[in-house]
């Protein structure tokens, strides 16, 4: 992949900076030219998070120009065991200000460029042209399409990772040299199929190495040296500590960057990954629901309550509401524990598994269950705060 | 003689945790066919209800995916070993 190679870079490296970077200097690959192509370069994070935090620092090490970060988030505890971008005095306060503050305290010459938003349909296009590449380390199916449609309609490389527990995947999608996302996988899993991170849980160390490899290839990129992951899917297993690579090839009736593409402009992507808007008020008191204040009334009111709780055994461990334990994947064998004439009250961690568990148990014939609302992180934050929360 | 199937790690609740199972058949049709035989509770997370199988599941033989081979009618030996690889999301939460 070449890129910049033919046009003279117009920037300076100062004093302070040939002995910074001194060590990239010394090698071929990238010595004063490369480094002033790195100084005249921008790279996009699309998220400043478990992906997002070891780009965010060596790129910023690495002497990059301009580091854009588009997020919306604040830091939550919860964060601090793999976004090694933000710190415990940072909980609360949004990401984009800690991550600022840490890339400009590696390096000051860096320019930061945040964007406080969701990446949109509306609003990708124009953010993403501003950079020279854009690294995806996002946490959703809709974003991911839409960063890769949004690349391929720029031109632009797309660096890639994604996560789940101990299983990490990189890749470097650009189209004008081989295949994009939706060649690998032209369709998203329906909502709900595929369990996400804060379902599943992720090792904390595991964004630390995707994301540096992403950061690699991101450089490598810029200079136009190496082989990058172009055209081909690295699969990351930290339990076995094993690479594999797959071959990943240009699908020519891609929708997107095929020989007649069909997806011209950017599309609604909530909608394309079938996720529907979230219920209003009046819809959330629906006819399978119940709410933490509503669970506590019964259990007070020592009504019939019979709890479910669909979450893992080791969950249970950390804190649990006394429910009787049946994880989601076992229920279909295990549905004869449950009595269909009693109310059945169904919760997990936040509420996206008892969901399905409800909905399960609905098609089965149980007429008297419902979904606790927010889950278990909801009761303890507003029942009782005594609980523990994870 | 079997060949190798590698179950990734969101899909391993269905397989009692087992990541690697051996399982007999000459294709790719085959070995899915044993594959959700053994565990019915799979079926849905690699077919659609009109049997194809799902876009966001990608099939290799060795580092080959199937679509760029014979699909599910791609022949096996026990030699190969077939993954399946869903696509995940996660990254910043």
């Amino acid at each position: 992949m070449k890129r910049n190679d033919d046009t003279q870079v117009d920037v300076q490296l100062s004093r302070e900076e040939i002995r910074r970077y001194g060590r990239h200097l010394l090698m071929p690959e990238v010595g004063l030219e490369g480094q002033k192509k790195l100084k005249a370069s921008s790279v996009l994070l699309v998220g400043a998070g478990g992906l997002g935090s070891p780009l965010g620092l060596y790129l910023a090490a690495a002497g990059l120009g301009r580091i854009g970060i588009v997020d919306f988030d604040v830091v939550d505890s919860s964060n601090l065991q793999r976004q090694i971008l933000h710190s415990s005095e940072d909980v609360g306060k949004p990401k984009l200000q800690s991550a600022r503050k840490r890339i400009q305290g590696i390096n000051p010459d860096v320019e930061v460029a945040t964007y406080e938003t969701r990446l949109t349909s509306e609003n990708a296009l124009e953010i993403l042209q501003e950079f020279d590449v854009i690294v995806d380390g996002t946490d959703n199916f809709p974003t991911r399409y839409l960063v890769n449609d949004a690349c391929v309609l720029l031109g632009k490389p797309n660096v890639y990772g994604s996560i789940f527990r101990f299983d990490g995947q990189a890749s470097v999608f650009y189209a004008r040299e081989g295949p994009c996302y939706r060649c690998l996988y032209p369709e998203p899993p329906p909502a709900g199929l595929v369990p996400s991170c804060a379902e599943g849980g992720v090792l904390g160390v595991l964004p630390g190495i995707v994301g540096t490899i992403q950061a690699n290839e991101t450089i490598k990129v810029l200079l136009g040296i190496g082989e990058p992951l172009v055209g081909r899917l690295l699969l990351f297993d930290a339990l076995k500590m094993q690479f594999r690579e797959l071959k990943l090839r240009k699908n020519l009736s891609c929708q997107m960057c095929g020989e007649h593409p069909t997806i011209t402009h950017l599309i609604d992507y909530e909608a394309f990954c079938g996720i529907n808007p979230p219920p209003t008020d009046d819809e959330r008191s629906g006819e399978f629901e119940m709410t933490v204040e509503e669970l506590k009334k019964r259990l007070d009111e020592k009504n019939d309550v019979f709890v479910l709780d669909v979450r893992e055994p080791h969950e249970y461990e950390i804190v649990n509401l006394g429910g009787h334990l049946i994880p989601l994947n076992d229920l279909p064998a295990r549905v004869h524990e449950l009595d269909s004439s009693r109310e059945i009250v169904v919760h997990c961690h936040h509420g996206p598994r008892s969901q399905r568990a409800t909905e399960f148990l609905v098609q089965l014939g149980f007429k008297k269950v419902k979904n606790l609302m927010g889950g278990i992180d909801e009761w303890a934050a507003k029942i009782d705060q005594s609980m523990v929360r994870y | 003689m079997p060949t190798k199937v590698l179950i990734p790690s969101p899909l391993r609740g269905y397989t009692e945790k087992q990541e690697t199972l051996l399982l007999e058949g000459e294709s790719i049709d085959e070995l899915l066919l044993q594959l959700t035989t053994k565990y019915p509770a799979l079926k849905k997370h690699l077919f659609s209800e009109d049997g194809q199988l799902r876009k966001f599941v990608n099939v290799y033989v060795n580092d080959e995916d199937i679509r760029h081979l014979q699909k599910e009618q791609t022949r096996v030996s026990p030699k190969d070993v077939v993954s399946i690889i869903p696509s995940i999301a996660g990254g910043k939460r």
